[in-house]
C-alpha cells in the first residue's frame, strides 16, 4: 500500500491486522436490548408455566389493543423517516418527524391506559382476582415504562436537532434512538401476539 | 513506528489520540474527586471494586464466624458479642431468628457482593483494556455508574444489617412465601424490602458492567489481537459477562413480581395460606414459579462466580509453569460449553419440588454433561503443570489450590447431580460442602491469586511473598479442614440452615466434629487478616515492582509500571502472536511478548510461522 520503507527492515515483514469491530456504543445498545429481551422472555415464560398449572381465569383482551398497535407501528415509521431525513441533512424534516414520533408515542401510552380502564370495566384488576389479569398489567406496564424512556430519548435527540447537533456527520444518537424505538415496537407486537395466542 | 506505514492516516490518528491522553494526565492530574472517587479510569474503578469486595468479604466472614461459634460451641456464653449484636444476644444465647438472618446475609454477601462484584468487577475492569490493548472501556461513564450503583446497593444492604427487625432471613435464595410474607419472620419485613431494593440496584450495576465488558472485548482490541490471540482471562471474562447479560434480567423480573406480591397484594407466588387460622386473600399463586425464575439466574450465577477465577488461573498457571497453556482452544471450547450448559440445568436445584421425574432425568442428564468441559479444564491445568519449570509464587500456589478445590468439589457435584441421590442429600451439609469447595473456595482462591499476580500492575509495588506463603498454607489447609468434615454430617442427613445440632439425638455424635470445623473456620478467617495487612501495607510500603515481574507475555506488562489514564504512553502496541509462547525451543528467553513479531524470532519460529514471515515478505515485495 505504501512505498514508505522503515529502517527496521525485519519488523516490516509483520503485519498486525486491524481487528473487526463496530461502534462500541451501537454494540452496547444491542446488548442492552438483549437484556430487555430476557426480562420479557422470563415474564412470558413465567406466564406459560403459571397458566399450565391451572386456576387461570380467561378474559377478553381489550379490543383497543389493535388501535394501540397501529399507533405504535405508525410511530416506528415516522421515526425511521426522521432518521432517513437526518442522513440527508434535512434538519427541518427531522424536527417535524421526531416531534410527530414523540406525540404518537404519548398517544400510544394514553390508549394503553384506556386499555387498563377497559380491563377495570370488565372486573380484571391488577390485585385481587386471578393472576392472569396481574400478568397482563405487568407486561403492559413494563413495556410502557420502557416506552417512556424511549420518548425521553427521542425528546433529547429532538432538542439536539434544534441545536444543530444531529446531521449526516453526527448520526449515531438518532440511529440509536431509532433502533430502540423499533425494538419497543417489535416487542409490543410480540407481547400482543403472545397474549392473543395464550390468553 | 515500523508497522504503521500501511495506513498512515490511522497511524497518525492513533498517535495523536495517544498523545492527547498523555498530555491530559501529565499536566492536569484532576482533583482528588475526579481521580479517586468519580473516576472513569477502568483501573481506578477496578481498585474501587476490589477494596469494596475486601470490605464485604470481612463482613461476610465475620457473620460466618459468629454462626460457626453457635454451631460448634452451642453452650458458649456469647455475651461478649453484645457490644456488636446488642439485642440479638438474649441471655448469652444467639437469637435463632438472627441466626437465620446471618446465614442469609452471609450467602448474599459472598455470592453477589464479594465473588460477583469483587471478582468480575475487579478483574474484568482491570484486565480487559490492559490485555486487549485498549485505552479504556467502551464507555468509561457507564463503567463509573456501574461502580456507584454497586456502592448504593452496598449501602442499602449494609444498613439492612442494622435495622431493628434484622436483615432478610429467608435464605439467599429468598423463596416465597418466607420472603413474601412479613409475618413469616422478623427479617421478612423491612429487611427483605431493603434486600430487594439493594439487589435491584446490584443488577443494574452488574448489567452496566457486563455490557461494557462484552462491547469492549469485541470492538476495542488493538491491531493484531484476533480472538485466538486473546489470553484465556479475557475469554473467561467475556463469557462471564454474556452469562450476566442473559441471566440477571431474569432475577430482576423474579424480584419485581415478588415486590408486587409483597407490597401490592398480587398472587404471583402466593397461594392459599393460613396464618393463625386465618386465610390470606392470595389465591392461585405458584411458589415453584419463583424457584424456576430464581434458578434461571441462580445457576448461571455460580458460573459468573467461577469462570473469571478459572480464567485467572489459566493465565497464572501458564506463566508460572513457563509453558504454553495445554489445549488453548479446548479451554475456550470448554468455557463456551459451560456457558451454554449453565442455562439449561437450573432445575437440578429443584429435584425435590415434586417435578415430573422424567423432566428430572433430563435435567440430570444435562447437569452431568457439565462434568465433561469441567474435566477438560482440570486436566488441562494439570497437563500445563506437568514437567513445567514451576515458579511457586503466592499467586501460583493459590491457582493450584483452586485446581484442587475445583476437582474435589466438582466430584461431589457429579454425586449431587443425580436426581435420585439428591432426595437424600438435598439441603443437607453435603450440598454446603460441595458448593463451598467448588464455587466458594475455588473462586475465592482465584480472586486472591489474581490479586497476588496483578498487584504489581495495580499499585506498582510487590506484595510480601513470605506473608503470602503463610496466608496460602493456612487458608488451603483450613478450607479443607472446614469443608471436608461437612460431607459426613451431610451424608448423615443434617439439614443446612438449622440453628442447632444438639437438639436431635441422631446428630449428637457430631458435636466434636462441629467443634473442629468451627475452630478451623475461625483460624482460617483470622489468617485472612495476614492478607488484608499485606495488601494495605504493600500499597504504601511494598517493594517497588519491576516492569514485568513474572516475565509474562501479555500486553499489560508493556505499560509503564504505574500506567496513567490511557494505559500506554504514545501508541498502543500491536500484537503478532498468541499469549502463551513460554519456553519456546530455540528462543533466547523463556518468554516472548505478544508484541514481538515473528520476524524478530527467526530462531524459534515453527513451520507455519516461518511461512507467515515469508508470505508477508513476498506481499511486501509486491506492494
Amino acid at each position: 500500500m505504501s512505498s514508505y520503507k522503515s529502517p527496521m527492515v525485519e519488523q516490516e515483514s509483520d503485519v498486525a491486522q486491524p481487528t473487526l469491530g463496530m461502534n462500541p456504543k451501537k454494540f452496547s445498545m444491542w446488548l442492552f436490548l438483549l437484556s430487555v429481551v430476557m426480562i420479557f422472555a422470563s415474564l412470558t415464560s413465567g406466564y406459560i408455566v403459571r397458566k399450565s398449572e391451572g386456576n387461570w381465569v380467561d378474559f377478553e383482551l381489550p379490543p383497543i389493543f389493535w388501535v394501540t398497535t397501529i399507533i405504535l407501528v405508525l410511530s416506528s415509521v415516522t421515526h425511521h423517516i426522521a432518521f432517513y431525513q437526518a442522513k440527508k441533512d434535512n434538519l427541518d424534516q427531522v424536527k417535524g418527524w421526531m416531534i410527530i414520533t414523540s406525540l404518537l408515542g404519548i398517544g400510544f401510552l394514553v390508549t394503553q391506559f384506556y386499555a387498563w380502564v377497559y380491563l377495570v370495566g370488565i372486573n380484571v384488576y391488577f390485585v385481587g382476582n386471578n393472576v392472569a389479569g396481574s400478568f397482563l398489567y405487568v407486561l403492559t406496564g413494563l413495556h410502557a415504562l420502557h416506552l417512556i424512556s424511549a420518548i425521553i430519548f427521542v425528546l433529547i435527540i429532538t432538542v439536539k436537532t434544534f441545536q444543530f447537533k444531529v446531521h449526516s456527520k453526527n448520526i449515531l444518537g438518532i440511529e440509536l434512538s431509532t433502533t430502540y424505538w423499533h425494538f419497543l415496537d417489535a416487542l409490543w407486537i410480540y407481547l400482543f401476539a403472545f397474549l392473543l395466542f395464550f390468553h | 513506528m515500523a508497522n504503521l506505514d500501511h495506513n498512515p492516516a490511522i497511524a497518525v490518528d492513533t498517535h495523536a489520540h495517544g498523545h492527547d491522553h498523555h498530555d491530559d494526565h501529565d499536566h492536569e492530574e484532576g482533583t482528588f474527586l475526579t481521580k479517586y472517587i468519580f473516576s472513569e479510569d477502568h483501573k481506578v474503578i477496578a481498585k474501587q471494586f476490589l477494596i469494596s469486595g475486601i470490605f464485604w468479604a470481612i463482613i461476610g466472614g465475620t457473620l460466618s464466624t459468629i454462626f460457626r461459634i453457635q454451631l460448634g460451641f452451642p453452650n458458649t456464653d456469647m455475651s461478649f458479642l453484645k457490644p456488636i449484636l446488642g439485642g440479638w444476644i438474649e441471655g448469652g444465647k444467639l437469637n435463632p431468628e438472627f441466626y437465620l438472618a446471618m446465614v442469609t446475609m452471609h450467602g448474599t454477601i459472598m455470592v453477589f457482593f464479594v465473588l460477583t462484584a469483587g471478582l468480575s468487577g475487579t478483574f474484568s475492569n482491570f484486565l480487559i483494556p490492559l490485555q486487549i490493548g485498549a485505552r479504556d472501556m467502551a464507555s468509561g461513564f457507564l463503567n463509573m455508574l456501574s461502580y456507584w450503583f454497586f456502592f448504593a446497593s452496598s449501602v442499602i444492604m449494609l444498613c439492612s444489617l442494622f435495622i431493628e427487625t434484622g436483615p432478610a432471613s429467608g435464605g439467599w435464595v429468598i423463596y416465597p412465601p418466607l420472603s413474601a410474607l412479613p409475618q413469616a419472620a422478623p427479617g421478612s419485613g423491612t429487611g427483605m424490602t431493603m434486600w430487594l431494593f439493594a439487589m435491584a440496584l446490584f443488577i443494574v450495576s452488574s448489567l452496566l458492567g457486563s455490557i461494557n465488558y462484552v462491547s469492549t472485548v469485541i470492538n476495542m482490541r488493538t491491531k493484531g489481537m484476533t480472538f485466538t490471540r486473546l489470553p484465556l482471562t479475557i475469554w473467561a471474562f467475556f463469557f462471564t459477562a454474556i452469562i450476566g447479560i442473559l441471566s440477571f434480567p431474569v432475577l430482576l423480573s423474579a424480584a419485581l413480581l415478588l415486590m408486587f406480591d409483597r407490597s401490592m397484594g398480587t398472587s404471583f407466588y402466593l397461594s392459599e395460606i393460613y396464618i393463625n387460622g386465618e386465610a390470606l386473600p392470595n389465591v392461585g399463586g405458584s411458589a415453584i414459579l419463583f424457584q424456576h425464575l430464581f434458578w434461571f439466574l441462580g445457576h448461571p450465577e455460580v458460573y459468573i462466580v467461577l469462570l473469571p477465577a478459572l480464567g485467572i488461573t489459566s493465565e497464572i498457571i501458564a506463566v508460572n509453569s513457563r509453558k504454553p497453556i495445554f489445549g488453548y482452544k479446548a479451554m475456550i471450547g470448554s468455557i463456551m460449553a459451560i456457558t451454554l450448559l449453565s442455562f439449561i440445568v437450573w432445575a437440578h436445584h429443584m429435584f425435590v419440588t415434586g417435578m415430573n421425574p422424567f423432566l428430572g432425568s433430563i435435567f440430570m442428564f444435562l447437569t452431568l454433561i457439565i462434568a465433561i468441559p469441567s474435566a477438560v479444564k482440570a486436566f488441562n491445568y494439570i497437563t500445563t503443570l506437568w514437567r513445567g519449570n514451576i515458579v511457586f509464587t503466592p499467586g501460583m500456589l493459590f491457582s493450584i489450590g483452586l485446581v484442587s478445590f475445583f476437582i474435589s468439589g466438582g466430584l461431589t457435584g457429579v454425586v449431587l447431580g443425580n436426581s435420585a441421590i439428591d432426595i437424600q442429600l438435598h439441603d443437607t451439609y453435603f450440598v454446603v460442602a460441595h458448593f463451598h469447595l467448588v464455587m466458594g473456595s475455588a473462586s475465592f482462591f482465584g480472586m486472591v491469586a489474581g490479586v497476588y499476580h496483578w498487584f504489581p500492575k495495580m499499585f506498582g509495588r510487590m506484595l510480601n511473598e513470605k506473608l503470602g506463603y503463610i496466608h496460602f498454607w493456612m487458608t488451603f489447609i483450613g478450607v479443607y479442614c472446614v469443608f471436608f468434615p461437612l460431607h459426613y454430617t451431610g451424608i448423615a442427613g443434617f439439614p443446612r440452615r438449622y440453628y442447632s445440632f444438639t437438639s436431635y439425638d441422631a446428630f449428637k455424635t457430631f458435636g466434636d466434629l462441629n467443634a473442629f470445623v468451627s475452630t478451623a473456620a475461625i483460624v482460617t478467617f483470622v489468617a485472612q487478616f495476614l492478607f488484608v495487612f499485606n495488601f494495605f501495607y504493600s500499597i504504601f510500603r511494598g517493594r517497588r515492582a519491576p516492569m514485568n515481574p513474572w516475565r509474562a507475555n501479555t500486553l499489560e506488562w508493556t505499560t509503564p509500571i504505574n500506567p496513567g489514564h490511557g494505559n500506554w504512553v504514545g501508541e498502543i502496541p500491536h500484537v503478532y502472536r498468541w499469549p502463551y509462547d513460554y519456553s519456546k525451543p530455540g528462543a533466547e528467553e523463556d518468554f516472548i511478548l505478544q508484541t514481538t513479531p515473528f520476524s524478530a524470532t527467526l530462531s524459534s519460529n515453527l513451520e507455519g510461522e516461518v511461512d507467515l514471515v515469508e508470505e508477508t515478505n513476498a506481499s511486501k515485495a509486491h506492494a
